[in-house]
Order: C-alpha cells, then sequence, then structure tokens
C-alpha cells in the first residue's frame, strides 16, 4: 500500500550485510546468544506474516519448529543422509501439516483457535515421542555435523533474510491487503469479495514451511535429538512473546523484541533456572497489560501524540 | 418498459430453528431500478438481504444474478458475481483509514483493480460520496454520517451490477438524512440497480421505483410506493407504526 518501502528494504539490506559480521567479533557466549536470537528472529518474524495482520495466535510453532528438528535427527540417524536432504524435506512436510491444521481451523477464530493449535501441537509432540520410544527404539537421534555456530548463525540470518523480503512483498500485494480486512473484520472481507479461506492457509502454511526450516537447522547444535524437546511448547509462546513484545503490527516489530529479550531470557535461564517459567508468564502478563500493541505500537503511539500536540 | 430481471428471487424461505424468518418470498428486481423493501421491525428484510449476499444459506428457494444461481455460493464469490452490500449497523475496518477502507471494495471486488488504479478509483468514488478531504483520516475520526458514506464508497468501488443497502438512512438527522437522500437519488440518476431496505416513508417515495412489502417474513405487497402505502394490509401492517 505504501510506496515509499524501498528505504525499509534498503535499511533492512543494510542490517543483514551489518549482521553478517557479527561472528568476527562476538565468540563463544556472545555467539552462542546471537545464534539463538536469530533464531528467534527468523521465527517471530516469520510468525508475525500470519498472526500479525490476522490477529490469530497461533501456538503451533514449536510443532513445525519439531518436524524441522526432528526429521534432520531421523534422517540423518537412521538413515544416513545428507543434512541437506532433510533441510528441503521437512519444510514441505511441515507446509503441509500447516496446510491441514489451516484448512481444519477455518472456522474457529479467537481464543479456540489458539487453544486448538495449542492442542494439537501438543498432541504431535506426544505422538512422534511415543512412536519414538515404542517402534524406533533406543537408538539416539544424532545429529553430527562439521557445523560451528557461525555456520548456523549465517544460514539463520539468510532464512530471516529471506522472511524479511517476503514479508516485503506480501505487505504490497493483495493478500497482504486482504489478510490486514481480515484481521479487521472476517464478514467484511468476505463480503467484498475476499478468499478468507485461501488468504489465511496460504500464510498460515508459509509460516510452517519457516519454522520447520528454521528448526532443521538449528538442530545441528544440539548434536543429540529428544523429540520431546524439540517440539517444544514453550518455544510456541517464546516466539509469541518475542513478537508482541516488539509489535506485530510491523514488519520489524518482533525483531525489536527479540533482541532484547533473548539476551533476557539467557540470564534468567542462567540466575533462575527453575523459575523460568513463572518468568515467561510474568512476561506474558506485563506485555498484555503495559504494551497492547508492543514497543514499535507504544513508541507510533507516543510519535502520534506529539504531532497532534504540535498541530 | 419492462426490462429483463437482473435479480431474482424465487420462493425463498429461511428458517432459524423453528422461526420462519423469510416465508417463500419471490421478486424481481430489473435493470437500472430502484427496489425498496420496507416492512416493520422484525419482518425479515436484513435476512432477505444477507441471503442475497451469501452471508446466509436460504433453507429454500432460488436467488439469481442475470441468471446465475447465486444461492449455492459462499459470500466472497456473490460479491465477485456484481452484488455489493452495505450493513444495516455500518461495518467499517477501524485499522484501515478511510482510503484503505474504500480500496478494499476496488482491490476485491466486482471489478478488481490494483496499486495506482485502484488508489484513484477508490478516491473517485469517495469524491463521488462527498469525501474525498479524509481520505488519510483514521475512520475513528468520522462523524456517523460519514462512515456511512465511506461504506457506501467500498461498496460503490467493488462497481457491483446490484447494490444492496440496508437502512442506510437510518440513524441520520433531518440534514444528513437530506444530503443522504440526494446522495441516493443520484445513484439512481445513474442507472444502478438497487435493492434498498428504508423505514424512512418519504425516501421511498423520492427514491424507489417499486416496492415490496414484507409482514412476518412473508411478501404482502407490490407496487408502486403510492400504491402499496395506501394499500390496506400495509397499513394494518404499519398499524401503530408512524407513517411519515
Ligand atoms: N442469525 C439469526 N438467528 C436467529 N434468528 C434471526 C437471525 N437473524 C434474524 N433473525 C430473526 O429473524 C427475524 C427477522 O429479522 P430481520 O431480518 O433482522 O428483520 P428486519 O430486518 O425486517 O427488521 C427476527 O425475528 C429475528 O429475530
Ligand atoms: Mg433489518
Amino acid at each position: 500500500m505504501k510506496p515509499s518501502g524501498w528505504l525499509e528494504l534498503l535499511i533492512a539490506a543494510a542490517l543483514v550485510v551489518l549482521a553478517a559480521f557479527v561472528p568476527m567479533f562476538a565468540n563463544g557466549y556472545w555467539l552462542s546468544i546471537a545464534v539463538t536470537g536469530m533464531m528467534y528472529i527468523a521465527l517471530s518474524t516469520s510468525w508475525a506474516l500470519f498472526s500479525g495482520p490476522t490477529h490469530y495466535i497461533s501456538l503451533a510453532t514449536g510443532a513445525f519448529f519439531g518436524v524441522g528438528g526432528y526429521m534432520v535427527g531421523t534422517m540423518m540417524s537412521d538413515y544416513q543422509l545428507s543434512f541437506w536432504v532433510p533441510l528441503i524435506v521437512a519444510p514441505l512436510v511441515a507446509a503441509a501439516l500447516a496446510l491441514l491444521i489451516g484448512i481444519a481451523t477455518l472456522r474457529l477464530s479467537g481464543v479456540y483457535f489458539v487453544i486448538f493449535t495449542l492442542g494439537l501441537a501438543e498432541m504431535i509432540r506426544n505422538l512422534i515421542s511415543w512412536i519414538q520410544n515404542n517402534f524406533l527404539g533406543s537408538r539416539g537421534l544424532y545429529v553430527l555435523t562439521d557445523f560451528r555456530d557461525h555456520h548456523l548463525y549465517w544460514m539463520l540470518l539468510g532464512v530471516a533474510g529471506v522472511i524479511y523480503l517476503l514479508g516485503w512483498i506480501v505487505n504490497r500485494s493483495r493478500i497482504g491487503f486482504a489478510l490486514r480486512i481480515i484481521g479487521n473484520d472476517e464478514t467484511v472481507a468476505r463480503h467484498v469479495g475476499i478468499n478468507t479461506a485461501t488468504a489465511k492457509v496460504i500464510m498460515f502454511t508459509t509460516t510452517g514451511f519457516f519454522a520447520a526450516l528454521v528448526g532443521a537447522i538449528i538442530a545441528p547444535r544440539w548434536s543429540y535429538i529428544e523429540p520431546n524437546q524439540v517440539f517444544s511448547p514453550q518455544l510456541s509462546f517464546l516466539v509469541v512473546i518475542m513478537a508482541l513484545l516488539g509489535g506485530a503490527g510491523r514488519l520489524w516489530g518482533p525483531l525489536v523484541g527479540v533482541i532484547p529479550f533473548t539476551i533476557i531470557w539467557e540470564w534468567v535461564g542462567v540466575q533462575f533456572p527453575n523459575q523460568s517459567t513463572l518468568f515467561l508468564g510474568l512476561a506474558f502478563l506485563l506485555i498484555v497489560y503495559v504494551l497492547p500493541n508492543g514497543v514499535v505500537g507504544r513508541i507510533e503511539q507516543l510519535r502520534d501524540r506529539i504531532g497532534e500536540g504540535r498541530s | 418498459m419492462k426490462h429483463r430481471p437482473v435479480l431474482q428471487v424465487q420462493g425463498v424461505t429461511k428458517r432459524f430453528g423453528g422461526l420462519v424468518a423469510v416465508n417463500d418470498m419471490s421478486f424481481d428486481v430489473a435493470n437500472h431500478e430502484m427496489v425498496g423493501v420496507i416492512g416493520p421491525n422484525g419482518s425479515g428484510k436484513t435476512t432477505m438481504m444477507n441471503m442475497i449476499s451469501g452471508a446466509f444459506k436460504p433453507t429454500a428457494g432460488r436467488i439469481s444474478l442475470k441468471g446465475r444461481r447465486l444461492s449455492d455460493m459462499p459470500a466472497q464469490k456473490i460479491a465477485r458475481e456484481g452484488v455489493g452490500r452495505t450493513f444495516q449497523l455500518v461495518r467499517l475496518l477501524p485499522g484501515l483509514n478511510v482510503l484503505e477502507n474504500v480500496m478494499a471494495g476496488a482491490v476485491f471486488g466486482h471489478r478488481r483493480r490494483w496499486g495506482r488504479e485502484a488508489e484513484d478509483f477508490a478516491l473517485e468514488m469517495l469524491d463521488r460520496v462527498g469525501l474525498e478531504v479524509v481520505a488519510a483520516a483514521p475512520v475513528s475520526a468520522l462523524t456517523y454520517i460519514d462512515q456511512k458514506r465511506v461504506e457506501l464508497a467500498r461498496v460503490l468501488a467493488g462497481e457491483p451490477e446490484v447494490l444492496l443497502l440496508d437502512e442506510w438512512l437510518a440513524g441520520l438527522n433531518p440534514t444528513e438524512l437530506e444530503t443522504g437522500i440526494e446522495l441516493i437519488h443520484a445513484l439512481r440518476d445513474e442507472g444502478r440497480t438497487v435493492v434498498l431496505v428504508e423505514h424512512v416513508m418519504d425516501a421511498i417515495r423520492a427514491l424507489c421505483d417499486r416496492c415490496v412489502v414484507m409482514s412476518a417474513g412473508r411478501k404482502i405487497a407490490e407496487g408502486s410506493p403510492d400504491d402499496v402505502l395506501s394499500d390496506r394490509e400495509v397499513i394494518r401492517a404499519y398499524l401503530g407504526d408512524d407513517d411519515d
């Protein structure tokens, strides 16, 4: 809708180039935080492609991410395939899964959608764990690669850049406009002629694809894949919290939330390893009450108020 | 002169559980015709509009646009086929500004546009309803009549073959009402095909070529505004309502 998006894209490209140099300066502890941060930047930005405009809060990220990690584990461990095979296959499988979930949830809105996605993600996690433990036996899923943290970081940066570019294009396309209208009033959306089902399912499937891609890229970091861990419900919540903290209404909003939150979250994990869930809940409450439109929304609100004050 | 009907409603019934909201309704709307649907509150007018626009499926009967059956299509398909509607309680998109609200119609409606072309056409429609100055404003800043104008502009921007206006004049003060009637009269002069649900009798007399009168879901009269408004059954149905 806005023609002046080239500057935004140029800034984003410059940031990607700058970010590529991070491994030259950061190492060890800080590089590992940077990898985690880049993972959440990709996940939250992709999550916001669907949930930002439509206001459908999805808690299924962990399921798609898990498909990525788990398929890397099982294909490399059980089938001795190269890392690159699951890297391509897993996102496609997750996209197919997201397509099914998207179709199944078409009639759900608000809290029903949230709970359905969470419940389904949990079901997938338990199902895979059960299959792994009962049928695939004690063989562990090892992911042994030559990748070091800076390789993972660069791959994730590449994915984040692609997601950003895609979001930029979507925001200037019919489907992006359709999703915004759907988020405002789905009845009106249908009555102006929008095929709401198609628009929602396409974008939900896209977020599933990217979550699995990120899950696959990050898998070598753990060397040993435990289904119960990669299908992480906590990751679903973290992605939502970070995106909402920054503000899901803007493409670069999640980025603003991820950077501080990753650092705080790391610190909490070290200081209060057993209270992290409590902290997660508190953060969620704070964001909903204090920053309902995220940091970006608050800044824009202040800017508007100053603008009004002048005129 | 009698034209081939554009919109045909044939034996349409809608049940909500035990309640029959619309009962065996039939009427035609010819090209360039402005047809009023009138009747007391709860007589099924909005339900009829909802079935034409696809918000509800009829329990029985057939609705067609230029011979194409609408009654099996989802709302978005019907909108693309060329039926545009406003809502009895105005529905704008609160997170979009005035221009974007109208562009929604231009981008996804019957005749679809994109980019600069959609924007220009939306501006033209805003101008058409008398609102060009506030294109960039948030819709929350608008008065009630202006919100109704934006909604009308959104419908016009889709260039529908048939417009459904559900009590578009309701809730306006006397000066606004005059402006509103003028605006709809101008649509009539453009030769648009319109189905108008209305309570304001002056507006019906001034605007409609023909009226369909509903009571308790049924059609009880049809004809020129003057004829139906002096019909004994119609007066009985409206008894207690002030005719002016
Ligand atoms: N979605 C619905 N579910 C159940 N009953 C409805 C629904 N919509 C309308 N009705 C009922 O149908 C009847 C006709 O309503 P409506 O079409 O709104 O009348 P009008 O527009 O003529 O005032 C009313 O009795 C109303 O309560
Ligand atoms: Mg009504």
